[in-house]
């Protein structure tokens, strides 16, 4: 409660809050004041103006239709990634930096691994092994298994660092076993810290779904931002001047992903006092 | 009665950390018998192996080579050690989890008893260790550790030990980061534990002014091994190492000449 | 050269807790102290010491206030004035901290003398190659042969004692006038304690610093450290004195009661049996009235706690204290 107290003092933090809510609250309620839909409902490319304030798109759909669907799509991709790649990162991470020995080195080289194995191409060639029924999940679980990496390494230099706090000696000679002073002991101390990394992975997640889609990769099922630039890109909307096809999607994933750094900046101020100075 | 064997014995008791270039001796063949309700110090400057020799002790290490023996058997099971054998720590801040109350963590050390004793029990003995220590249980109700200073939080953690009451007490570095006044206290706590409990205790300190006062015997450990050891005033008034000499001198004492300006 | 190079006059500071509670950590603090003299300030933790400290740098960061009074450093006053500009043209070059944890002092992902070198180029917009051979010179003065193998070290590489006397020579390189040492020794053990006192004293001794405030706890190394001590209790400068007037003959009954609970191991010592001090200073964020130590105070009559006492000469030194004997 302190900790939010403080965290609202801070200007950083209550725009980016309030910017990553607001998108959801749009994401989550906006079809119960706009009508979303798919179907054609103008000219191809028409401009906008009254009846469709963001014009439409090369089928005649109506680009805040597929603004609103496709942003609900990013971020669920993001969640998805995110809290994958936070959970199995922490678990390994908190686990390793715990344990120390031949345990911690194993899964070290299992994160330097992944680290050298470039996750992007992965992804691709992942994405495009996927002839069919690539959906809008199977990307997200691409994204989190791939980026687990980073937050693994994070946990576990925090992890190791903690282990030889007397609490830890203490806790010990009180009788807890490993997992009782993982879960008792350590990871409230790196909670705070933890969900900083989540919301980075999540904004991590939302970046890669938008490149992957944007090249072509991304999901059949479904709209997304990236998809919609995908769209505008193989259209040639570029070269033509149709700006409402590209700018208001860009625009909206700048502003999440902005949103989330500026959370997370925030975060790390009231977090660690002494970085306030 | 105390019993004739010693509580902690020792021979030749090696404990390395790393290999090869980065290796590091640690505790370099130390022996040495400690009887029951004996408190012993073991004095040294940072990095000289003392704090190792406590973890020893508590098997929270196992010695790499050598032989170290509780009651004449080797620590193998931790859990039914720590059941007589048990510690403090130095820093009073860091010893307790932040999240969870004083109280809590009082009675979670009751875990490690094989013969747990009931709810009630456990609060009346809580209650009774944190009297030990002149703190009303009232004061700590539902508070957690950052409410306290880094006195009080000490004499929570000789709380735990009254209201545990081990056979052994290992306290490492116990007064380091207390103030000087508080350091009578934890003293008079310490007497208390050995009059009262007739616990042994072993005291690993660099404070050789309280480890005087406290203790039947002192050992003067330096790079890994014990370099001097016998009674407070031999070890004092007749020091036979010249690590012991040197760590006498170093010492600003009131009476004595120290470096000039 | 009789003119005090560092005055303080009524100080009082004051901050606000997260609930709003204005704690007065400090009240009604006077001293001036010569050039070439070492002040030594003691007392239990809590005591206010810290945040002496910033007040008498000038630094006032919230929630730390100022309440009243006034700092002077060579006559230049350090009150009313913003964090940047003491930071600017205070820090360093006139009055300079050296911390308790010279852990957290040094960023571990730099280099001793890069540390060193941004200190001298951001206060003298020097050339950095120039700020280099500046350091090697002052670091020699204490680390003789071993000054290049230190600067070239990133601080983990470096024993504890090496890391102090690094933040040392950090702190002082710009020949501040007044050095502010918290605890400097605090976490080391005695033998490194004993070097770093010694580095302390040979900068002194070099005019490279004028003089200086050494806060710490342990009143025997204050007998040696310092010209002069005073003694702080819940705020206030209870007993100020010589260090001999004040170890050997203390006259307040908090000064006795810390000299009572100390511990030696100097022979002959044992049989003195050291006492404790029970009980807790009081709550600053009330006012207090009378005496602030009369609720712990083996000695003290029933009129102690209406009466406020004041500072007064007794014995040729200042006791605050009425019925000191």
């Amino acid at each position: 409660m302190k900790l939010l107290k403080n965290l609202l003092k801070s200007p950083m933090f209550v725009i980016g809050a309030g910017l990553f809510f607001g998108t959801i609250l749009v994401a989550l309620l906006a079809p119960l004041f706009y009508s979303v839909t798919l179907d054609r409902v103008g000219e191809q490319y028409a401009a906008p103006g009254m009846g469709h304030w963001l014009g439409t798109d090369n089928l005649g759909r109506d680009y805040i239709s597929l603004l609103i669907m496709g942003l609900r799509s990013s971020l669920y991709v993001g969640f998805l990634a995110g809290i994958i790649a936070t959970a199995v990162g922490t678990l390994l991470g908190i686990y390793g930096g715990f344990k120390g020995g031949w345990i911690d080195d194993l899964l070290n080289m299992l994160t330097n691994l992944f680290i050298v194995i470039p996750s992007f191409v992965v992804l691709i060639l992942i994405s495009a092994s996927f002839k069919d029924g690539r959906s809008l999940t199977l990307i997200g679980l691409i994204i989190g298994a791939t980026t687990w990496t980073w937050s693994a390494r994070a946990v576990r230099a925090q992890s190791s660092a903690l282990k030889s706090r007397d609490h830890i000696w203490l806790a010990r000679i009180n009788g807890d076993g490993t997992l009782a002073i993982l879960v008792k002991h350590i990871l409230p101390y790196l909670l705070s810290y933890v969900f900083m990394v989540f919301i980075l992975q999540i904004a991590s997640g939302i970046l890669s779904e938008a490149a992957i889609s944007m090249i072509g990769l991304g999901p059949l099922d479904t709209q997304s931002l990236g998809v919609i630039l995908n769209d505008a890109k193989s259209n040639g909307a570029l070269g033509d001047g149709v700006w409402w096809a590209f700018i208001p999607s860009t625009v909206l994933i700048t502003m999440i992903v902005f949103a989330l750094y500026l959370i997370n900046t925030s975060m790390e101020g009231v977090f660690n006092p002494r970085l306030r100075k | 009665m105390p019993s004739e064997t010693p509580i902690f014995s020792a021979r030749d008791v090696v404990r390395v950390f790393g290999s090869g270039k980065k290796l590091v001796r640690a505790v370099d063949g130390v022996g040495f018998d400690i009887a029951d309700g004996e408190i012993v110090s073991i004095v040294g400057g940072s990095g000289c192996g003392k704090s190792v020799l406590a973890k020893i002790m508590l098997g929270l290490y196992k010695p790499t080579s050598g032989q170290f023996l509780y009651e004449g058997h080797e620590i193998t099971d931790q859990r039914s050690h720590w059941n007589e054998v048990q510690a403090v720590f130095q820093d009073p801040f860091s010893c307790f989890n932040q999240f969870f109350t004083i109280r809590a963590q009082l009675k979670a050390a009751f875990h490690i008893l094989k013969d747990k004793p009931s709810k009630s029990e456990i609060d009346d003995r809580v209650d009774a260790g944190l009297l030990a220590v002149n703190v009303a249980p009232k004061d700590i109700e539902g508070k957690y550790p950052f409410e306290l200073s880094g006195g009080q939080m000490q004499r929570m953690l000789l709380a735990r030990i009254f209201a545990l009451r081990p056979k052994v007490l290992i306290a490492d570095e116990p007064t380091s980061m207390v103030d000087a006044c508080v350091r009578a206290n934890i003293l008079d706590y310490l007497m208390k534990l050995k009059v009262e409990l007739s616990m042994t205790i072993v005291f690993v300190t660099h404070d050789i002014g309280l480890a005087y006062y406290v203790s039947d015997r002192l050992f003067i450990m330096h790079e890994g091994k014990i370099v001097d050891a016998g009674t407070p005033d031999d070890v004092i008034l007749k020091p036979t190492s010249p690590v012991t000499v040197r760590l006498l001198d170093d010492i600003p004492e009131i009476h004595k000449e120290w470096i000039k300006r | 050269m009789s003119n005090p190079t560092f005055e303080v006059e009524h100080l009082s500071l004051h901050y606000l807790t997260r609930f709003g509670e204005k704690i007065h950590a400090v009240t009604d603090v006077s001293f001036e102290m010569k050039q070439g003299e070492i002040l030594g300030i003691a007392g239990e933790s809590g005591c206010g010491k810290s945040t002496l400290v910033n007040g008498l740098m000038g630094l006032f960061i919230p929630p730390l206030h100022p309440t009243s009074g006034e700092v002077k450093v060579g006559g230049e006053s350090l009150m009313n004035r913003t964090p940047q500009d003491i930071r600017e043209h205070v820090l360093s070059r006139r009055v300079s901290m050296i911390p308790q944890g010279a852990f957290n002092a040094l960023n571990p992902t730099r280099k001793v003398k890069d540390i060193a070198a941004d200190v001298i180029v951001a206060h003298e917009k020097a050339d950095r190659k120039k700020a280099y051979d500046r350091l090697g010179e002052r670091f020699e003065l204490f680390f003789g042969a071993e000054a290049k193998r230190i600067l070239n070290a990133y601080p983990v590489q470096l024993t504890a004692g090496e890391r102090q006397r690094s933040v040392i020579g950090i702190s002082t390189l710009l020949n501040p006038e007044m050095v502010i040492a918290d605890e400097p020794t605090s976490a080391l053990d005695v033998s490194t304690q004993k070097i770093v006192i010694k580095m302390i004293f040979d900068l002194l001794d070099a005019g490279i610093f004028k003089s200086m405030i050494f806060i710490t706890h342990e009143l025997p190394l204050l007998r040696h450290v310092a010209d002069n001590i005073a003694i702080m209790y819940a705020g206030e400068f209870v007993e100020k004195g010589t260090a001999e007037q004040i170890v050997f003959s203390p006259k307040h009954p908090y000064t006795q009661a810390l000299m009572g609970a100390m511990l030696s191991a100097e022979p002959g010592q044992k049989s003195r049996k050291p006492v404790a001090i029970e009980g807790a200073p009081p709550s600053l964020a009330e006012a207090i009235v009378g005496c602030r130590f009369a609720a712990r105070c083996p000695v003290a009559r029933p009129e102690c706690r209406q009466n406020k006492q004041e500072l007064r000469m007794f014995a040729d030194r200042l006791v605050r204290c009425d019925y000191a004997e």
